[in-house]
């Protein structure tokens, strides 16, 4: 016999739509509201920088000027700024053991459910 | 025999079959195209000039290996919702609630980012006018409520409108590269930084720069969206993709070519709008409109096909009640689903308003990321559930299943290339996701009709 799912009222559909909401803002805007996420580029600002310095050619230093920064102090951070891509290895096993898992118990839990519904699609496979 | 005969699905109103492979072309690239005009040069900041070069090409045969896998299975799966749809008839439920939030996630951060970018775009535009601080905030809010509106009008106009506003983006693009080729920039193409400082971050910073390499091209499997929407799935989707993917790969390339030769990569790693900002370079105020027209007909597609695929997802997931059932309601005069349109517009705005355009733009690929991943495996159980000559297919991808493997291995890539400064995010989105997935199969799942969940007409899966 088929399975009849429950009747779900207007304020449960609601109650749904809210924890969907919640799980949105919570853990994804969360994160950068407070600024637990990103990453960021860290200036090494050089003192008195001239263009040479910053080691941009006289091309370079045509399209600075033509992008606004006409002086090469104005652009000393942009130039100087790098991403640390330092990492630990503990943080990187983590990561993988997440991206792996969260798969892994996606798909045993979609395949319990799958049974259920290719059984009421065809009939039960043993019948 | 019970495993070979095809129940009727119940009457009920239905999507337009109205659009055909130009649409089809349009609907991706439509989204994609903005990838050229913002974002992909993140990956140049993240790696160097020549990371952001290979960064390019390989996210280019990362999504090669996509459009094939797509192409066949979506041909051979046409109903709204797509990768949804797919993952429904061919993993389970729960992967398929999952395939849609991919969707639905991936497509609506973008629709944020291409609002985000208009506002910047407009800012700067005012800047060079003398008015300095622009407050952005109204044309956001504006951008994704007229496009809201657009969609919930109907999917035909709004494609339509998407096709003329595309087709001007691409040729924009081509536009700028000859007008550099020809000497009407007044600085001149350099390319000295791809031997004076070529891996800025060395080795790690080719695959580092991978992260934003897929701006290129991501949301290209959107033209699966609309499989419900279209009058030959079979010809016109196939066809459509391969088409857009083609179409990405030359843009890509000759947008890599302009920027990098007009802007030290210093600055275009961070850059808003690189394209606009090549156009300005060049001091030519003819390419600087052209190029402003582009950028904001290049974001305002995008982010009209976004709302349409991810309106379309939810939508599916509504129907099928692996949401509150309310959404699955399609407009008794415009044949659209309306309330998930409306529903996803509050969503997009949080974000537009609220996060810087590099993060949003990592959510946004995450999704799509993870959604690639899913891809894999998937093509391997369809292949195996229904070997070939057991179901009707549109279209069969050759070399199965390299691409499937290929498409895994980069998939791996990426993820280290976003843990590597954006592990954080990485870390928040497999929350996300992990959580939702024991809310849907301990709670939702109870709502769901357990045989409605495959409306195919195909036999019994082997080993079920």
């Amino acid at each position: 016999m088929a399975y009849q799912p429950p009747k779900q009222g207007i304020a449960g559909q609601i109650i749904d739509v809210f924890v969907l909401l919640v799980l949105t803002v919570g853990a994804l805007y969360l994160p950068l509201y407070l600024g637990l996420a990103g990453a960021a580029k860290t200036p090494a600002t050089i003192e008195n920088p001239t263009w040479e310095a910053l080691g941009q050619n006289a091309a370079e230093q045509q399209q600075w000027a033509a992008l606004g920064y006409a002086d090469p102090a104005s652009a000393n951070e942009i130039i100087t700024a790098r991403f640390d891509y330092t990492f630990s290895w503990t943080a990187l096993i983590v990561m993988i053991v997440a991206v792996v898992g969260y798969f892994v118990l996606v798909v045993r839990l979609s395949q319990k459910e799958y049974r259920e519904v290719i059984a009421e699609r065809f009939g039960d496979s043993k019948s | 025999m019970s495993d070979t005969t095809a129940t009727t699905a119940p009457e009920r109103l239905g999507l337009l079959r109205v659009l055909g492979p130009g649409h089809v072309w349009a609907l991706g690239v439509g989204i994609v195209l903005v990838g050229e005009y913002m974002g992909w040069n993140f990956s140049v900041g993240k790696g160097g000039m020549i990371a952001g070069l290979v960064a390019c090409w390989v996210a280019g045969l990362l999504y090669t290996c996509v459009a094939m896998i797509d192409s066949e299975v979506t041909s051979t799966v046409a109903a709204a919702g797509g990768q949804y749809a797919q993952a429904k008839h061919i993993v389970g439920p729960l992967m398929a609630f999952n395939v849609g939030l991919f969707l639905v996630m991936a497509y609506t951060m973008l629709e944020a980012a291409n609002a985000i970018t208009i506002g910047f775009l407009l800012d700067t535009v005012a800047g060079m006018f003398g008015h300095t601080g622009l407050n952005q905030k109204p044309f956001i809010i504006l951008t994704i409520l007229s496009l809201a509106w657009l969609n919930y009008r109907g999917v035909l106009a709004s494609l339509s409108f998407n096709f003329v506003i595309t087709a001007f983006a691409f040729v924009a693009i081509i536009l700028l590269f000859f007008a550099v080729q020809f000497g009407v920039s007044a600085v001149p193409l350099d390319f000295s930084a791809v031997t004076n400082d070529p891996l800025p971050y060395g080795w790690l910073g080719i695959v580092a720069a991978l992260h934003f390499g897929l701006w290129y091209y991501l949301g290209i499997e959107g033209t699966c969206q609309a499989a419900e929407e279209v009058r030959s799935p079979a010809r016109s989707l196939p066809f459509g993709t391969m088409a857009g993917i083609m179409t990405l790969l030359i843009a890509a390339t000759l947008t890599w070519y302009v920027c990098s030769g007009l802007i030290p990569w210093e600055y275009l790693g961070n850059s808003g709008t690189p394209l606009f900002d090549a156009a300005r370079v060049t001091g030519n105020s003819g390419l600087m409109v052209l190029l402003f027209i582009g950028t904001a007909f290049a974001t305002t597609a995008s982010a009209n096909g976004c709302i349409n695929d991810a309106s379309r997802a939810w939508f599916s997931m509504g129907r099928d009640r692996y949401l509150p059932s309310w959404f699955g309601a399609v407009h008794p005069h415009y044949r659209t689903p309306y309330r998930s349109i409306v529903f996803l517009v509050p969503i997009a705005l949080i974000f537009a308003l609220g996060a810087p355009l590099d993060q949003v733009i990592t959510f946004s690929i995450l999704s799509g990321l993870l959604g690639y991943t899913f891809m894999t495996f998937n093509m391997v159980m369809f292949r195996r559930k229904w070997p070939l000559g057991t179901i009707k297919r549109g279209y069969v991808h050759p070399w199965h299943p390299l691409p499937a493997l290929i498409l895994l291995i980069l998939c791996g890539a990426t993820y280290f290339a976003v843990f590597l400064g954006y592990g954080t995010q990485l870390i928040a989105m497999l929350s996300f996701y992990i959580i939702a997935s024991l809310w849907f199969h301990f709670w939702r799942y109870r709502f769901v009709r357990r045989g409605e969940q495959f409306t195919m007409p195909w036999p019994r899966p082997l080993g079920y």
